[in-house]
């Protein structure tokens, strides 16, 4: 039998970027909290062999240990989902600071467009223009209702960044940008010959020292390419573990417990009573009862959580109810990759964040009235320190292994840049998430089942991005542009990104979301619900900078829900 | 060897200690580039080099088997790593570099037993885009990958694969690459596509796994392995050509 330990004010499911940032706001309003989290707890101290591509990128030291827990997934609802074995298409967190620790730092807000986008669409476009199937909603809260909390979780961050014409600011960046390198100066010439607007990607890799409110210290970059996938050892790159998850613990007010994997959400009568933990070293289990419960345990679990515990109404993709599971999205990758026969470049140094984006493509920035698709994506030329075993750029019709391929991906290595768009994602009716009828995980607690694919609509979006990429990557003066191939079923194998979001969503009522813009939970007024899960659509931005400002907006409400009770909308 | 490198050198951790300080902006960037240069450059030499430059020849111990149980199965490997990644004017290929030791030490241990992966049943054949499904873990699946390829080599050509010329070889892995035989209870396809991709980490890969002997594999990538720091050069227009390093460097200290 569970033992039943003391109450306490909050308990948070997982301890990442929205884990910490709830712990460290409560804990300082005086309230007791407990933070469980699945996996090891960890430090800078334990990056001492950190520059280990093998070991952090490839064999994933860091990230979940799918042995336990994983997912299953099929393209349709007509296909047997099976699990997913080995992760691939994306990296999910587990452990101390969670995904937060092997980030890269590029911390972008969502556009103004983005909470609006139902309304603004049909003004602009007419109802034409939202196609069959996709679900498209406005989130119930205003970017202009959201600057603040943006503008804070930067400030905890220190972002280095330079100010983007699209994304009004109430005040600079707390840091100037990262360094100009021979590959952004390219960049921004380029964009600016083709008449775009380019701007510093913003940059949890710091350009300089600096203090946040909190009085937590973050170094300075280093510069050390061994960041996307790698914690950083020098504490100069954001991360919880030396901001948010240390404020909270020098309050005196909170726990944390490391190798506590959260298997149900207690309730009664719509209330959260707590949840119910197995100590994964010990085997035992504990009942740990909570005022508040707020799940911040990432897209994946924040929804199956609800879901085993039978919390809230499973979305249905026939009938069209019940909003868990609903509204999944993910991204896509448009591109081009030019290769250069005189030019060399350090392509192996770099930081995370260090690159020149650009977003005239991206939202409503550009006219949709004779496109097929809604929204675009950020583009973004990057160097972030590339690896020799992940990247053997190779052009078109060259083999895969002998000796033309040794020849040229050695050739290639340094003489090769691209850009990439990060292409925004619409919710579909067929693209959901519920339980897995078959598949389960070490604790006996069923796998969260995605139901997936591609559409029209992430085609046709692809498609005009990587030929926008194209342009872009001749006029950076490649000899030879290779154009990313079309889009075609999506695929679980390669990675591609670790935008997923959706299946709590985000909504101004009841009937089309599961929580409201304190990411409260409609159907659970003291059940807090934060992360990407709660994104009505994907945008074409990287989602950190907007789950950080929607997880200081849901500390607020966590405070005054505590004070006042009720419905915080 | 460690002896020499100590000497004016900075330990890893001070640089670490300083570099708060230097990249806080208190010192001025500048020093923190001489420390790099002089911490790595002068980074113990591996025990190949000691034996290249004619310095007390030591014995590789470590170059014997983990997983393999029949030499032939080995030469097999290794000869197959060898065609993927050839020695050529660039450099030495797979066999040089060690890739065959790295596979097979990769095979006795966690990778090769699947163990962060989720293997439980039950199991069915997807679709390629639900990735991997097959019961096998990665050491039985090479395992019988090469005996298939030891058995094809002798019924299309009436000789053992060690025996073929290049030409023939490269024919047999193209069949294997292309799904052509037929492999137990996994796509065809995989056993090559997990042969291809362990021999590029065994090139690769820091040589503390076995492979990318004297760093070899990043000196023909013209890759710069591990540094600590690129603060001083990230910024510059030339192109960046100093020796590598390993992780082997942070041990000494
Ligand atoms: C390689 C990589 C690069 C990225 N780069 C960027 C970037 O440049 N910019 C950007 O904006 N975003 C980036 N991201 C995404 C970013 O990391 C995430 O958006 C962010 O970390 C999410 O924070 P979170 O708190 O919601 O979830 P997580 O960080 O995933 O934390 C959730 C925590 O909950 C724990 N947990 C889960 N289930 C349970 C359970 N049942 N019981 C107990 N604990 C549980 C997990 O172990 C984990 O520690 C990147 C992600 C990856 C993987
Ligand atoms: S690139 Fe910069 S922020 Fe990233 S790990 Fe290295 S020093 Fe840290």
């Amino acid at each position: 039998m569970a033992e039943e330990l003391e109450k306490v004010d909050v308990v948070t499911v997982g301890v990442g970027w929205t884990g910490g940032i709830i712990a460290a706001e409560c804990a300082k309003e005086g309230m007791s909290v407990v933070g469980l989290e699945r996996g090891k707890g960890r430090s800078i101290d334990d990056y001492y062999m950190i520059h280990d591509e093998l070991r952090y990128a490839i064999r994933y030291d860091l990230m979940q240990d799918v042995s336990k827990e994983t997912i299953s997934f099929r393209n349709a609802p007509d296909q047997r989902a099976l699990p997913m074995r080995q992760m691939g298409s994306f990296l999910l967190g587990q452990g101390l600071g969670g995904a937060g620790v092997h980030w890269n730092g590029q911390t972008h807000r969502f556009l103004p467009y983005d909470f609006e986008i139902r309304s603004q669409t049909i003004d602009k476009y007419g109802e034409g223009k939202i196609k069959d199937g996709m679900m498209l909603q406005d989130w119930g809260i205003t970017y202009d209702e959201l600057e603040p909390y943006f503008d804070h979780f930067e400030k905890i961050c220190g972002i280095s960044g330079e100010e983007n014409p699209y994304s009004p600011r109430s005040n600079p960046y707390p840091t100037p940008p990262m360094k100009d390198t021979p590959v952004t100066d390219r960049a921004r010439q380029a964009a600016e010959n083709l008449n775009l607007k380019p701007f510093k990607t913003p940059s949890a890799n710091l350009s300089e020292q600096y203090e946040n409110p909190d009085g937590k210290t973050i170094n300075a970059c280093q510069y050390c390419a061994f960041c996307e996938r790698f914690g950083c050892e020098y504490g100069a790159k954001t991360d919880p573990t030396i901001t948010v998850i240390p404020t909270a613990q020098e309050t005196g007010n909170y726990e944390l417990r490391t190798h506590s994997n959260v298997v149900e959400v207690l309730h009664q009568d719509g209330r959260a009573t707590g949840v119910r933990y197995v100590d994964v070293l010990s085997g035992k289990e504990y009942i740990q009862p909570a005022e508040v419960v707020v799940l911040t345990s990432y897209v994946m679990n924040n929804t199956k959580l609800l879901l085993v515990s039978d919390i809230g109404t499973p979305y249905n993709p026939e009938t069209g109810r019940g909003n868990v599971g609903k509204n999944y999205c993910y991204q896509i990758n448009a591109g081009s990759t030019g290769f250069f026969e005189e030019e060399q470049f350090n392509t192996f140094m770099g930081a995370g964040s260090l690159g020149i984006c650009v977003d005239d493509y991206n939202g409503d920035n550009f006219d949709h009235a004779d496109l097929d698709f809604v929204h675009g994506g950020v583009g973004s030329v990057t160097q972030t320190g590339q690896r020799p075993i992940n990247t053997n750029p190779v052009p078109p019709g060259t083999p895969s292994w002998g000796r033309e391929f040794k020849e040229k991906s050695i050739h290639y290595f340094t003489r090769h840049l691209g850009i990439g768009f990060q292409g925004a994602s619409m919710p579909y009716r067929y693209n959901y998430l519920d339980l897995d009828p078959t598949y389960k995980d070490a604790y006996g607690v069923p796998l969260l089942r995605m139901t997936y694919n591609f559409t029209d609509q992430d085609k046709n979006l692809h498609k005009y991005l990587s030929q926008r990429a194209t342009e872009f990557v001749k006029e950076m003066g490649a000899d030879v542009a290779t154009e990313a191939e079309e889009l075609g079923d999506y695929n679980i194998v390669p990675y591609q990104t670790t935008h997923n979001t959706g299946g709590t969503p985000m909504g101004d009522n009841p009937d089309n979301s599961t929580v409201n813009n304190y990411s409260q939970m409609w159907e659970a007024e003291n059940l807090f619900v934060v992360g990407a899960s709660t994104f009505a659509h994907n945008s074409g931005y990287n989602p950190t900078g907007t789950v950080g400002a929607l997880a200081y907006r849901a500390a607020e409400g966590i405070i005054r829900y505590s004070k006042e009770g009720g419905s915080l909308v | 060897m460690a002896e020499e490198s100590t000497d004016n050198k900075m330990s890893r951790r001070q640089f670490l200690k300083n570099s708060g300080y230097v990249a806080g902006g208190v010192v001025g960037g500048g020093i923190i580039g001489g420390l790099v240069t002089n911490q790595f450059q002068s980074g113990a030499p591996t025990q190949d080099q000691s034996q290249q430059e004619g310095g007390q020849a030591t014995q590789d111990f470590s170059r014997a088997l983990t997983y393999f149980s029949r030499r032939e199965d080995f030469d097999v490997l290794s000869q197959m790593t060898e065609l993927i990644y050839p020695s050529d004017d660039n450099g030495p290929g797979a066999i040089e570099l060690g890739a065959a030791f790295y596979i097979d030490k990769q095979l006795s241990g966690a990778w090769g037993h699947n163990a962060r992966e989720y293997m439980q049943g039950p199991f069915h054949e997807g679709e390629p885009t639900q990735g991997y499904q097959s019961r096998l873990k990665r050491h039985e699946l090479i395992f019988q990958g090469i005996q298939k390829v030891k058995q094809y080599s002798q019924s299309n050509y009436d000789a053992s694969f060690l025996d073929l010329e290049e030409e023939q070889q490269i024919e047999i892995l193209t069949a294997f690459e292309n799904g052509e035989v037929e492999i137990d209870g996994a796509p065809n396809e995989q056993f090559f596509a997990l042969i291809r991709a362990a021999t590029l980490e065994g090139v690769y890969a820091d040589p503390l796994y076995g492979g990318n002997r004297n760093m070899d594999g990043w000196r023909m990538k013209e890759y710069p392995g591990n540094k600590m720091s690129y603060i001083n050069e990230i910024d510059s227009g030339e192109f960046y050509d100093e020796e590598p390093s390993s992780l082997n460097a942070h041990m000494d200290q």
